[in-house]
């Protein structure tokens, strides 16, 4: 990556030289796991940019953006909603938490048995390596476990935090409190912002993210095909800069991508062949650059045409209703779509249970691979019910518990292959 | 022109490789190295004059061993579908495969039909398995070719719970300290593995008939434990070694086996 944002990367505090060595590893990791794929689509070099430049040019865009007299809000979670941010004016960014980078640091001040995806965000603040969370004039947390409720207590030591409390059960009550917790958000931003959510900025801040979720849907729908047009890991790409990128280019560039997988399906053109499995995965967030796992599966002899997860189907499936005319119809219209969401944070949790056997079904998978962070004991927990469901679905499911170290791939190979020649 | 009759597998461990020949239907050479910190200068060894149409590799090696030898036909599969192979092929009634290796310990449910439907592996941790009963002997000067039968000269149980081999050599050390007999020691730290696989085989669904291989069926007081604990006597291969590389020739006798006519 080019030297000329040294300047800036100085300005915002970060640790120069082991950010050259980051992203120097992770310039090496994106070549051996992405660039080498063969067939890839045209429409990828787009992502391949963004990628490229994720800590250069759309770090000089927020610069700008500040410098204009916007704010920058950083997130960690599917329950934040956009909308809101965008209204006030604001850019709403996905915080780096997918990569080992600070885990020394984080250990200092977490206990060890934490995820790999709360120790990865308070290491790369701690050790000055995320130009993203530097940039911030706000973190919204949420309590979505009570690994990253307590995290952020942590963290506020740190960063700007303002945390949103989400509810455990979805109870009328529950409602209310999502509710207000939305309202509260509101506020904040605008105090943060100093810019006022108004109806007609409302409007068009769901627009445009529902427009953003409706690309993903499109990719979803196009990707399904047989043989499958586009490899599991690039659409996880797509999902994962869908939460940096700015939002209307981003929709633009995807759409352009799907225009060029129609024709790939209708010339019944694969990525690889007809009777190679289709898998899906299921489970925890696979954060930039997590792509340990689909390297894996992709490399065994299987394809992945499907995530259900935070970064994938899990912030992409429902809309917000777009009809409301006052602000308070807005809201409520946002917070209906957000108590949708099946994360595993709530009990009982049935509706994922069900999404994720009529996803395994629509996309007419042969296996579903479970994907769980050491020491997530929402996801890990919830496993044992994904197994038990799938089975009576007569859909068989491996399930995988890792983190972000390279220690464990061979077993891991060795597991995936063991399921692929299972299914096959 | 090689005999395309003669296929041969290829089972690379963390402990030890392993290699058998299939002439037609039935075995007819077997030979085990140690892995040694230079698997394939072994694989050279043990391939040395070895005659043979097509070879599978399974076991951790198995991609160096199809990298390195790639003037020969070579194919590769996991130990899952190798051992299930095996131990079809030497007790045709097994629906469970238990293997205790060198490092790793796996469960492999079949099919009345012969097939892998459920598989289980410990993870990264080596916890349970033969590297671990192999830490402990050293540590308690023992070799391990005997570490089972000097187990079974205990005269009472205690209970170790560590399974984690640097913590349970503490617990050992402190027993050793109290006073106790090594043998009982001994005793303790194969009943942990036991347990430990009893679990393991529980919560998969094992269903009986049990074929128990790997480098650890050949300790005879975990085959009593786990026995005791099964309440089912597991059949034990000949060479329980050697059913991952008979698995894997027996695969390779699969993809080479002429069509009709």
């Amino acid at each position: 990556m080019a030297s000329s944002y040294d300047e800036m990367w100085e300005k915002l505090n970060l640790d120069l030289g082991a950010h050259g060595g980051l992203l120097e590893v992770l310039g090496k990791f994106y070549g051996d796991i992405y660039l080498s794929q063969a067939g890839r689509l045209r429409g990828m070099e787009y992502l391949d940019f963004v990628l490229s430049e994720v800590h250069g040019l759309r770090i000089r865009e927020l610069q700008e953006a500040r410098a204009a007299g916007r704010k920058v809000i950083g997130t960690f979670c599917v329950f934040v909603p956009e909308e809101i941010v965008l209204a006030a004016d604001a850019v709403q960014v996905g915080l780096c938490a997918g990569a080992e980078a600070g885990k020394d640091a984080a250990e200092k001040v977490l206990p060890r048995n934490t995820c790999a995806l709360i120790k990865s965000f308070v290491g790369f603040k701690l050790s000055r390596l995320c130009p993203y969370i530097e940039s911030c004039d706000l973190v919204v947390g949420e309590t979505t476990c009570d690994g990253k409720k307590k995290a952020y207590e942590i963290f506020s030591d740190y960063a700007p935090v303002y945390v949103m409390e989400v509810p455990q059960m979805k109870q009328a009550c529950d409602r209310d409190l999502w509710r207000a917790e939305v309202q509260r958000l509101k506020d904040r931003v605008e105090e943060v912002t100093g810019r006022t959510v108004t109806p007609d900025k409302l409007r068009e801040a769901i627009r445009v993210v529902n427009e953003r979720r409706k690309v993903l849907q499109r990719l979803n729908r196009l990707r399904a095909a047989s043989p499958v047009p586009i490899s599991g890991r690039d659409v996880l790409l797509v999902n994962q800069v869908s939460f940096y990128d700015d939002p209307v280019r981003f929709t633009a560039s995807i759409s352009n991508l799907c225009d060029e997988l129609e024709e790939r399906v209708r010339s019944g053109e694969g990525i690889v062949p007809g009777d190679v499995p289709r898998l899906m995965l299921s489970g925890c967030p696979m954060a930039v650059p997590n792509w340990k796992l689909p390297y894996i599966i992709e490399s065994s002899g299987a394809v992945i045409v499907g995530e259900e997860s935070c970064i994938g189907t899990r912030s992409t499936r429902d809309l917000v209703a777009e009809d409301g005319e006052t602000l308070d119809e807005m809201i409520d219209a946002i917070v209906n779509r957000y108590m949708r969401i099946d994360c595993a944070c709530f009990t009982p949790n049935r509706e994922r249970l069900d999404n994720i056997v009529a996803m395994a079904e629509n996309l007419k998978v042969k296996g579903v691979v479970h994907y769980g962070l050491t020491f997530c004991q929402p996801y890990a927990m919830e496993a044992f019910k994904v197994e038990k469901a799938l089975k009576k679905a007569g859909i068989p499911m491996l399930s995988i518990e890792t983190d972000y170290s390279m220690e464990d791939v061979e077993q891991l190979k060795t597991r995936v292959e063991a399921f692929v020649e299972m299914i096959r | 022109m090689d005999n395309p009759q003669r296929v041969a597998g290829i089972d690379i461990g963390s402990r030890s490789i392993e290699l058998v020949v299939l002439n037609g239907g039935s075995p007819e050479h077997r030979v085990k190295l140690p892995t040694t910190f230079d698997p394939l200068a072994q694989c050279m060894k043990l391939m040395d004059g070895v005659q043979v149409s097509t070879v599978v590799a399974t076991g951790y090696g198995r991609r160096l061993f199809a990298d390195a030898f790639d003037k020969l036909r070579v194919d590769v599969i996991t130990e899952i579908q190798a051992y299930a192979l095996g131990a079809r092929f030497v007790y045709p009634d097994v629906r469970t495969v238990l293997d205790i290796g060198g490092q790793d310990t796996k469960v492999i449910c079949l099919t009345a039909a012969g097939k892998v439907a459920r598989f289980e592996m410990n993870d990264r941790c080596a916890a349970g398995t033969g590297k671990f009963l192999e830490f402990m002997a050293t540590a308690l000067q023992i070799p391990l070719e005997s570490f089972g039968d000097f187990a079974m000269r205990s005269d009472r149980r205690i209970p170790i719970n560590s399974m984690c081999t640097v913590f349970a050599e503490s617990e050992a050390t402190s027993l050793m300290a109290r006073g106790e007999r090594p043998e009982n020691i001994a005793m303790g730290l194969h009943l942990a593995i036991v347990r430990r696989t009893v679990s393991m085989l529980r919560r998969v669904g094992f269903e009986p008939p049990l074929l128990f291989a790997g480098g650890v069926a050949h300790n005879l007081c975990v085959r009593s434990i786990l026995e005791e604990h099964l309440g089912h006597t597991p059949h034990i291969p000949e060479d329980p070694d050697m059913v991952g590389a008979l698995g894997a020739a027996l695969h390779a006798r699969q993809i080479t086996a002429p069509g009709p006519g």
